[in-house]
């Protein structure tokens, strides 16, 4: 492999890496406020696909407006789920959550089958064409992907610490009770921490589609669990940690496909999340679990 | 001097455990009151339900002019009640600035700034640590933060649970002479001790609660030379 594959495979890299940091943050976000692994975050990115699939090929919008209306509909069918589904559990063992996640991952999959039918949806590429730096070829896709990750991951963090509410965010994720001696709403800081998973999803689903312009059924269950493994591989609760995972699990990927091994990429990237499990169960930038005095 | 708080009758439960036997008390605008008794005699679950974590499955708690026996937590704070939770539950992984500003929460962004200066000239400690994440703290340290934080909310009555448990003897005294000059400035004070020689010595009232059930009340003074509190609770 030369220099020049070797820094095209990692733009590469960084453009699925983007996609799937996105949607780490998502896991990670809600693992760090209510302890539930959220299997149905990933079946979001695929209802998102399908918002932008349809816009554009049913209603002729304009891709921008495509993508806003997906982030939309990702956005309240997050809250929803947690409306529904999660709330109803909020003192119930993690476990009956956990099967829960489940539950609706499988509904929002058949549901889908059902309604858009059971193969794959394509569509034309949102965003077409690339140019050349050097004997390098870049894609604007990738350029598009990755800028616009970067924005929305800047936008989080900036929101997480600086905001009145994304300082709630981090003292529920803390210690629910204490948080509500503040006068910190649960209700309303956990619905917004799906909310903006959600968005975050549906934003990722947008660039998935610029990547893989096709959407079916199926499409989240394999791309949200790279994405989980990539927030457990950043350390899950940590929001800089899910970014990490992604851009390391994506750039993985690209080196194992550069060295002619796409067959394993898969394979790959779950060898990496039971290396993880087995020496650094935290993650990379995993917190310590505080003992409570 | 009106009165802020009335518990009636109440009764709380964990599972099939009666844990809070049908208790009754006030407090007065004004006032330390404390609850003294031993580990497990009800007195953190008294505090939770007041505050909300915990629900009465009997009788009516009134703050100021309503009952919060049925309102959430967070709402119970905005009405002017705060709680210094037992084991201080500062946020560390939140700087002190950061924790002061949940302590504010419920209020309007523009007075935040006169509180948190109001609450480093009572504790001067936290303005050198202002930026710290509070995890760094000593347990002193926190002890002070906790009621700094509770403090930003503004509270009309605010909730002590066991503010001097597992400190050294110097910050424990140090805690007390803070609880003081919160009563000279107006606060009105609702304690619970394990400490009782300490909390009697700065209440107004006091009662004993026993497995769940108050067993007598009077002043501070009263409680303090009465030989079978004396006996149990001061060592003595």
């Amino acid at each position: 492999m030369d220099f020049y594959t070797l820094i095209a495979q990692i733009i590469n890299g960084l453009q699925t890496g983007s996609v799937y940091a996105l949607v780490a943050l998502g896991y990670s976000m809600v693992y760090g406020i209510i302890m539930l692994l959220n299997f149905a975050h990933g079946d979001i990115i695929m209802v998102g696909a399908y918002v932008v699939y349809y816009s554009i090929a049913s209603f002729a919008l304009p891709p921008l407006l495509a993508v806003i209306l997906a982030v939309i509909m990702c956005t309240i069918l997050g809250v929803a789920i947690e409306k529904v589904a999660y709330t109803p559990l909020r003192s119930a063992p993690r476990l009956s959550l956990l099967i829960t996640a489940i539950g609706i991952s499988f509904l929002l999959e058949n549901g889908a089958q059902l309604l858009f039918g059971a193969d794959q949806k394509s569509m034309s590429p949102m965003v077409k064409g690339g140019f050349s730096m050097g004997s390098v070829g870049i894609s604007y896709a990738a350029v598009v992907t990755i800028v616009v990750s970067v924005i929305a991951m800047t936008a989080l963090t900036i929101l997480v610490n600086k905001t009145k509410m994304g300082k709630a965010m981090r003292a529920v994720s803390e210690d629910m009770g204490a948080a509500q001696l503040m006068g910190i709403s649960l209700n309303r800081t956990i619905s917004f921490t799906f909310a903006i998973g959600s968005a975050l999803a549906g934003i990722g689903s947008a660039l998935y589609l610029c990547a893989y312009p096709q959407s079916s059924p199926t499409m989240g269950s394999m791309l949200g669990i790279k994405a989980f493994v990539a927030a457990v591989l950043g350390g899950i609760g940590s929001i800089p940690g899910a970014m990490i995972g992604g851009f390391a699990i994506g750039i993985l990927e690209a080196l194992v496909a550069a060295a002619h091994l796409s067959m394993w990429k898969d394979a790959v990237v779950f060898f990496v999340l039971i290396i993880v499990l087995l020496f650094k169960p935290t993650g990379i930038l995993g917190k310590k679990i505080q003992e409570k005095v | 001097m009106g009165r802020i708080l009335t518990v009636d009758d109440i009764n709380v439960y964990y599972g099939s455990i009666h844990a809070i036997k049908g208790i009754s008390f006030y407090v007065d605008e004004g006032e330390i009151v404390t609850l003294i008794g031993a580990n497990g005699a009800g007195k953190s679950t008294t505090l939770n339900t007041i505050s909300g974590l915990l629900r009465s499955k009997t009788g009516d708690i009134h703050f100021l002019d309503e009952s919060i026996a049925k309102a959430s937590a967070h709402s119970i704070v905005s009405k002017g009640l705060s709680m210094v939770p037992e084991g201080r539950r500062i946020f560390l992984r939140l700087t002190v600035e950061e924790n002061l500003e949940m302590g504010a929460y419920t209020r309007p962004k523009s007075e935040i700034k006169e509180s948190m200066d109001q609450a480093f000239e009572l504790f001067p400690r936290l303005l050198e640590r202002r930026k710290q994440i509070a995890g760094t703290l000593s347990g002193g340290e926190q002890q002070m933060l906790a009621m700094a934080r509770a403090m930003m909310a503004h509270p009309k009555l605010i909730m002590l649970d066991e503010p001097s448990m597992g400190l050294a003897p110097i910050f424990v005294d140090h805690i007390f002479d803070i609880i003081k000059s919160l009563h000279k400035n107006g606060a009105t004070i609702l304690l619970v001790e394990q400490n009782a020689q300490a909390a009697l010595s700065v209440a107004s009232r006091a009662y004993v609660l026993e497995t769940g059930s108050i067993v007598k009340t009077g002043s501070g003074k009263e409680l303090m030379n009465d030989p079978v509190i004396k006996k149990a609770y001061l060592g003595a």
